[in-house]
């Protein structure tokens, strides 16, 4: 784990990158990240997020800068901007059932080539997949999604990387630090290490490739 | 375990008594939810799934999505209140979008249909004059698992034997009122008793 700036952390984002990015409506999202994301105007991203939060807010920051080529997410009706270029095509949007998100990204993390679901089966959410029966019961075959960068919001980061969450900021945050290339991490207060005692470490250290230094 | 959804559903929390003991899920990573902070102690990072505040007493916990959804999907939640926009005869609920128009995204509500144990539709019997009990959908499905209860405000219908069936009707409101906004083919039992509010 290196301790860089938000500066040069973003910068090693290419135009064009595919970025899975933490927080369930702007709660538990590394606000500075997308700031700078803004500022250093990253463009054509293939975004992986729940949702798209509100303008202003979240990756929402992200519509409102029109950086954003696609979006795989389960929910985008609180943006009416989204839902706005949605419609001629300028954001490719990919809506997923939030439950069948979160695995796929877990099996990204985790090595697995997918995930078997009963959600979706019968819904528009089948169509282009594969039905497969098991024990008499239907699963749709969901396959497994990581990204070239996670970008990912604790409430504690230890001088070591180390990862804790606080109340519902924690979401799909500890899933997507597993499910990509490199892990840049922003958090609410960096401790020393010991702080996060060994039980409550969400994330491990080893997962963790760029803290953002505070200050 | 009980999961409400935005909207009519909502309000059922203020009509359980606190002796049911009842853990109530936030979709977004919170079981044992509490009512809106006072004035002064929200915190950023403690809200609904909308992102309004809301609060944690003792008993509540904090889950990743992975686990939120899999309490959902996984038949741990015991019954789920959600709102919709077409019931139809097979008892399919159809809630997330209407293609051209209004395109939210499913969000949790296809794995909380898929998986809750009980599924309860609160919503209301009509919209702009016509009926949202329709004979089969035209809206996109939520699941192809079918739901439990309906309620709206002039009736609670079921689906016993295979049946959409009127269980009983709101007061002051007759079978005949019901039947005239109701597009599917409704089982009218011998007696329909009134609801007791």
């Amino acid at each position: 784990m290196k301790a860089v700036s938000a500066e040069e952390a973003v910068a090693l984002i290419p135009n064009g990158a595919t970025v899975m990015v933490g927080g369930f409506m702007g709660v538990g999202t590394p606000e500075r990240l997308l700031d700078e994301l803004v500022r250093q105007r990253k463009s054509e991203l293939t975004i992986i997020s729940n949702d798209a939060a509100v303008p202003g807010q979240g990756v929402g920051k992200l519509f409102d800068a029109a950086l954003v080529a696609a979006l795989t997410a389960s929910h985008i009706g609180l943006n009416p901007n989204v839902q706005k270029e949605m419609r001629p095509n300028k954001v490719a949007v990919h809506l997923v059932p939030q439950g069948t998100l979160v695995e796929r990204i877990r099996a990204g993390g985790c090595g697995l080539g997918g995930v078997l679901t009963p959600t979706g089966v019968g819904t528009m959410v089948e169509e282009g997949k594969r039905r497969i029966e098991l024990d008499g019961k239907s699963f749709l075959l969901e396959t497994a999604l990581r990204s070239d960068f996670a970008l990912i919001h604790a409430f504690l980061a230890d001088y070591l990387g180390n990862l804790t969450y606080a109340l519902t900021a924690r979401n799909f945050n500890p899933v997507m630090a597993m499910a990509a290339d490199t892990v840049i991490v922003t958090a609410e207060h960096i401790v020393p290490v010991g702080v996060i005692a060994p039980d409550h470490v969400v994330t491990p250290a080893p997962l963790v490739d760029y803290l953002i230094a505070n200050g | 375990m009980v999961n409400l959804g935005i909207g009519i559903p909502t309000l059922v929390a203020n009509y359980v008594p606190p002796s049911l003991k009842v853990f109530f899920q936030s979709e977004n990573g919170l079981i044992g939810t509490g009512p809106i902070p006072e004035q002064g102690m929200a915190h950023p990072l403690l809200t609904a799934a909308v992102g309004r505040p809301i609060s944690a007493p003792p008993r509540a916990c904090t889950i990743d999505s992975a686990m939120s959804v899999g309490v959902m999907r996984g038949g741990h939640v015991n019954v789920t209140v959600l709102g919709g926009l077409q019931v139809d005869a097979e008892a399919h609920l159809a809630n997330w979008m209407i293609p051209g128009k209004m395109v939210p995204g499913m969000g949790g509500a296809m794995d909380l249909v898929s998986g809750a144990k009980r599924v309860i539709v609160a919503m209301q019997h009509a919209a702009k004059g016509k009926s949202k009990i329709v004979q089969k959908c035209a809206l996109p499905l939520t699941s192809s698992r079918p739901v439990d209860l309906v309620v709206t405000e002039m009736a609670v219908i079921g689906f016993s034997g295979g049946k959409m069936t009127l269980q009983e009707t709101a007061p002051g409101v007759t079978v005949a009122e019901v039947m005239a906004v109701t597009e599917a083919d409704l089982f009218i039992p011998a007696s329909v008793p009134e609801m007791k509010l």
